[in-house]
């Protein structure tokens, strides 16, 4: 009851024109739950993309000069692994292979695959987040790991269904949860004799070596004698190689570019729709604004009705809009391009959202500032 | 005798321009003194609303100067101005400009809030000021509920919560019938009797003059006479 009247005013009349208050929400509701779909995909694609290299256990990696993402198909000789592991500091190189493969259904037909193949014994690149069966059993012959996810495309269902690679029976011995590929074709997780087996890579070649330095070794002395004594590799830290995939595919790829677009697009769209309507609701408030001003009222008194306006307008509209958000979030969770929510992301969402309000809000007080109080006299 | 709460000095105000150029005022002195009810009269388009904004200081003159409590308001920007209407002046309209969506009791407590004062002691005053001008029945009342005579007690008790030197009132009777245009001239006569409140009403209506102290009359922008009627109400 004992709220500042300017608050009062505002939500009147904010409230008072039910159709131009719907068209302000929605205007809001529409602009921030594109934004937040757009960087919601950001944040899911860039973290989708680097999945692997965030499960791998290494302090350091050792591509091909040039790699551009884990994805990219690329081979290292065995040798280098062995003059690796004489660096000292070193404790182990894990060779990781990886490449596409055809997947033979039971039923028939085939679905291309991504095989990824590691020592099991290091288990420096096993799956993660296994809901059935267990990763030590990818040491058994013909053993796979592979997503529930994607049974339906691979044509199984559960434990110890069988398949067939390149004319090489293959048997699902564990189920993971969200292991997916932003790609959408679905990873498979063997051995590593399998995986050269399964894509054709020679014996003595391996597409990555993870590096693990011995426990008080400094990674960046390791990484120094490891560029120093090989040739045509690029060593690189986790953090590296991570970053370097996310720029890879968010910007060489024009990925982000697009998705930061669509995010701004739908900031200017949302500001001119809510700019618009606060526009004509202090225009139609024009002649209580003028009282305001005559019994003496200030600038700052004027437009703290008009921000209080935005503000009210912003946090309902930003209300909505995050549950809405947050129902996307939870629908797309398990699908081939999940949009993440992170509290980081409210933030920001809700940062924009006040934002666009109260720049939407300017050309309004400019016009209230305008007003002659000498208008009340002839009304 | 009482002091001067408002004083216009050879003041003269040009309205429109160029073809629809308005000499409004022509040079006019005039001063209005605590404890008094003046009354401005003079035919339609003789300059009384326009005099009233620049006493009000709504409007700034082309020419003269204006002071209120003896301080000059001269050179005053848009926002100097708020602040001495809102420091020293209580506004009374013909269509009384009350808040459609605020009860009786928040019209009138906006006269302090746009003052800044606190919601609380302020609610309190609005209260006081409604039940002054009779209306202490009415504080929850919106204003479509309340009758214009009504609507224009709730506009005066909010011209003067802030306990304003002055109080400008352009027609307030105009909009209303006999009866209910003596209840409020009544009470616009009572507020002028505080000796440190002085009291303008512009109109041309003749009933009104048995509640004033002084008549002021005003014609083609010029001040032509001015009388003090003898009889005073009650
Ligand atoms: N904004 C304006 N632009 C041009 N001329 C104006 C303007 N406002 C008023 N005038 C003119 O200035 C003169 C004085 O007007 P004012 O409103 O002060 O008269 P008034 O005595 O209050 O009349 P009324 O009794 O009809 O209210 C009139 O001739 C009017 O037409
Ligand atoms: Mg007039």
């Amino acid at each position: 009851m004992n709220v500042s009247l300017t608050f009062k005013l505002a939500s009147r009349n904010l409230f008072h024109d039910r159709i131009r208050f719907v068209a302000t929400i929605v205007g809001i509701v529409f602009s921030i739950v594109l934004v937040n779909v757009q960087m919601g995909l950001y944040l899911g694609f860039g973290r989708m993309v680097t999945t692997m290299v965030d499960h791998a256990t290494a302090d350091l990696w050792i591509v091909p000069a040039g790699t551009k993402s884990f994805e990219d198909p690329s081979q290292l000789d065995e040798r280098l692994r062995f003059r690796a592991l004489s660096i000292d500091g070193v404790a182990s190189a894990s060779p990781v292979v990886i490449g596409f493969a055809e997947w033979r259904l039971p039923a028939g037909g085939t679905t291309p695959v991504f095989i990824v193949g590691s020592e099991i014994r290091t288990a420096s690149l096993s799956p993660w987040d296994v809901v059935e069966g267990n990763v030590s059993a990818l040491s058994i012959p013909s053993a796979v790991a592979v997503d529930r996810s994607y049974f339906d495309r691979l044509g199984v269902s559960k434990l110890d269904d069988r398949a067939e690679i390149r004319q090489q029976k293959v048997q699902v011995v564990a189920i993971t949860r969200g292991v997916r590929s932003f790609t959408t074709t679905p990873y498979v997780f063997t051995a590593l004799d399998r995986a050269r087996a399964f894509t054709g890579m020679p014996a003595d070649k391996a597409a990555y070596f993870l590096v693990q330095v011995k426990p008080g070794a400094n990674i960046e002395t390791v990484r120094r004698g490891l560029t120093a004594s090989l040739r045509d590799v690029e060593v690189l830290t986790t953090t590296e190689f991570r970053n370097r995939s996310r720029d890879f595919w968010l910007f060489d790829t024009g990925a982000g570019a697009a998705l930061f677009a669509g995010a701004l697009l739908g900031m200017i769209v949302g500001t001119v729709i809510v700019a618009q309507t606060l526009y004509s609701s202090t225009k139609e408030h024009l002649p209580e604004f003028a009282t305001l001003r005559a019994i003496g009222a200030s600038g700052t008194y004027l437009y703290k009705v008009i921000i209080w306006q935005a503000l009210l307008s912003a946090v309902i509209g930003f209300g909505l809009a995050a549950s809405i958000g947050y129902v996307v979030v939870y629908a797309t969770a398990e699908s081939a391009l999940p949009i993440m929510m992170t509290p980081g992301l409210t933030a920001i969402l809700f940062s924009l959202t006040v934002v666009m309000c109260v720049v939407s809000a300017i050309a309004a007080i400019v016009k209230v500032m305008r007003i002659d109080p000498a208008t009340v006299f002839s009304r | 005798m009482s002091t001067t709460v408002i004083e216009a000095t050879d003041v003269a105000k040009t309205l429109g321009e160029g073809a629809g150029e308005v000499q409004a005022l022509k040079g006019v002195s005039l001063a209005v003194a605590g404890g008094e009810l003046t009354l401005l009269m003079g035919p339609s388009g003789s300059g009384k609303t326009t005099l009233l904004s620049v006493l009000g200081c709504m409007l700034t003159p082309t020419r003269g100067n204006v002071t209120i409590q003896g301080q000059t308001t001269t050179g005053a920007d848009a926002e100097d101005l708020a602040k001495i209407r809102r420091d020293h002046i209580g506004f009374v309209f013909q269509s009384y400009h009350l808040f459609p969506t605020l009860t009786a009791a928040d019209n009138v407590r906006l006269g302090l809030d746009v003052r800044g004062q606190e919601a609380v002691s302020a609610l309190a005053k609005a209260h006081a000021a409604l039940s002054q001008v009779g209306l202490a029945h009415k504080f929850d009342s919106y204003p479509r509920e309340l009758s214009g005579g009504e609507q224009q007690r709730v506009a005066i008790a909010r011209a003067i919560v802030g306990n304003p030197s002055v109080v400008l009132a352009d027609e307030p009777t105009a909009a209303l019938d006999t009866k209910n245009g003596e209840a409020i001239m009544a009470i616009l006569s009572e507020i002028a009797r505080d000796p440190s409140r002085g009291v303008l009403v512009v109109t041309h209506d003749p009933r009104l003059i048995p509640f004033a102290s002084r008549i002021v009359r005003i014609q083609d922008g010029n001040l032509v006479g001015e009388e003090r009627p003898h009889a005073k109400p009650h």
